[in-house]
């Protein structure tokens, strides 16, 4: 009996795979700023001279890149309660997200900051300039700049990996297709389209974080 | 009530974290063998198959695992093959590590000089000949470091295969948490077994890199 392909039927759940849509959107573009600016801080303290600083800083890095984001993800909706504390789905995801950008930044964004010519830490010291005020002006543009392209490719990783929420029920667009599915009886379909529309979404939020970085570190960017 | 010991859970754990290292080692193996057949389509002389192989991983580099996974899971069956958790998960995790391990080594064998595959072509060889003599022995030594570290990302990506119910270590752990209610103690072990498995390859991934750049 051959399969005969009925896309027409998904079109009654439109409303629901937009609002799909519209919460990855939202989950990727919080986690997005909030976790490079936590990978910032994470990359300024693992180049810090403190060196207690440093080694723990290093160890979140080191934890959260040698294990799965599903995990991390379980254990701070379904592990963090017997802590009291408690987290809605979507706090809990974007909580997820940030702490896994955020270390995977750390390590990208660090690497920019090693490439700074030791010069031009040099020369700002010798303008006067204290370490905050060097980092700031000095070394940060350029050093974003040279790694953009890097950061670009995890923060796509992550917008991917955030399909893994629907898990603990967050209404993201992968919910959004488990529903469907479950309504219509259609899941190659649906799951087909549901993959059309992040392949749209990796493509076009790489466009945007390219113009991003071109206004933002437009001297720096590396063509790479 | 059930009590369950520490032990108890800890060797249920690692029982089913036989399952992620034998699916993570049969993905990476055959997923390593698509790769290396992605790798000559993508840089062939023949631009449909490049095209073809360009495109396949942009589609796979750009979708969710999760979806991957979904997609195999329920078109296996369309074309009448029948699917198990099983097949499903290694037919998925193998053409998603094939896709990333193809970009890495293009990336590789575009480091190679162009003078090498001028000088090789200068001499007659035919494409397979090239490859085979002369770029991939030299691509082969610096895409060492980059395939270990990779290997990470197959371990981990085992994990989203429990929710298409294939049962390794995460599913395991879904499973004790619903019997024991101790959801922090299990998922704090599930994290710490992927770490045992992922940190060794992390570090000697970073261990070949230096090494590599000492050589050179």
């Amino acid at each position: 009996m051959a399969y005969s392909f009925d896309f027409s039927s998904l079109l009654d759940y439109t409303p629901v795979l937009v609002d799909g849509v519209v919460t990855t959107i939202g989950l990727t573009a919080v986690s997005t700023v909030l976790g490079v600016a936590l990978g910032i801080g994470g990359a300024a303290a693992r180049t810090s001279t403190v060196k207690p600083l440093a080694v723990v800083v290093g160890a979140y890095v080191e934890l959260i890149r040698n294990t799965p984001f599903l995990v991390q993800l379980f254990f701070i909706f379904f592990g963090l309660p017997s802590l009291g504390i408690r987290l809605a789905e979507w706090q809990a995801a974007v909580l997820a997200m940030v702490v896994n950008l955020g270390a995977y930044s750390t390590e990208i964004i660090r690497a920019g900051i090693d490439a700074t010519p030791k010069g031009q830490i040099e020369a700002g010291a010798s303008l006067g300039m204290t370490g905050p005020q060097i980092f700031r002006y000095v070394v940060l543009g350029p050093a974003m700049g040279k790694i953009w392209p890097a950061l670009t490719s995890q923060i796509v990783i992550v917008m991917l990996g955030s399909s893994v929420c629907s898990q603990i029920a967050a209404e993201e667009l992968s919910f959004a297709a488990n529903f469907i599915q479950s309504r219509n009886f259609r899941p190659f379909e649906v799951y087909f389209l549901a993959t059309a529309l992040y392949l749209a979404l990796a493509v076009a939020l790489r466009w945007v974080l390219s113009l991003i970085g071109g206004r933002m570190f437009a001297k720096g960017v590396s063509r790479a | 009530m059930l009590e369950f010991t520490l032990w108890d859970i800890l060797s249920n754990l690692l029982l089913a974290a036989r399952w992620t290292v034998l699916l993570s080692l049969i993905a990476f193996v055959s997923g390593g063998v698509a790769g290396l057949l992605l790798l000559l389509a993508r840089v062939s002389p023949l631009p449909p198959l490049r095209v073809a192989a360009k495109l396949f991983i942009e589609v796979f580099q750009g979708t969710p695992l999760l979806m991957q996974l979904f997609i195999v899971f329920f078109a296996l069956p369309l074309i009448g093959i029948e699917t198990s958790a099983w097949t499903a998960a290694a037919v998925g995790l193998t053409l998603f590590t094939a896709a990333y391990l193809a970009e890495i080594w293009r990336g590789c064998v575009e480091a190679v000089p162009k003078g090498q595959w001028e000088a090789s072509a200068s001499l007659a060889m035919t494409f397979a000949e090239q490859m085979r003599h002369v770029i991939l022995p030299q691509a082969l030594r610096i895409a060492v470091p980059p395939t270990v570290g990779f290997s990470v990302q197959v371990v981990k990506g085992t994990a989203v295969t429990s929710i298409i119910g294939f049962v390794e270590v995460t599913k395991a752990g879904t499973m004790i948490t619903n019997a024991t209610f101790q959801p922090f103690l299990v998922y704090g072990l599930v994290g710490l077994i992927y770490f045992a498995l992922c940190y060794p390859l992390s570090l000697s991934a970073k261990a070949l890199e230096r090494k590599l750049n000492v050589a050179r």
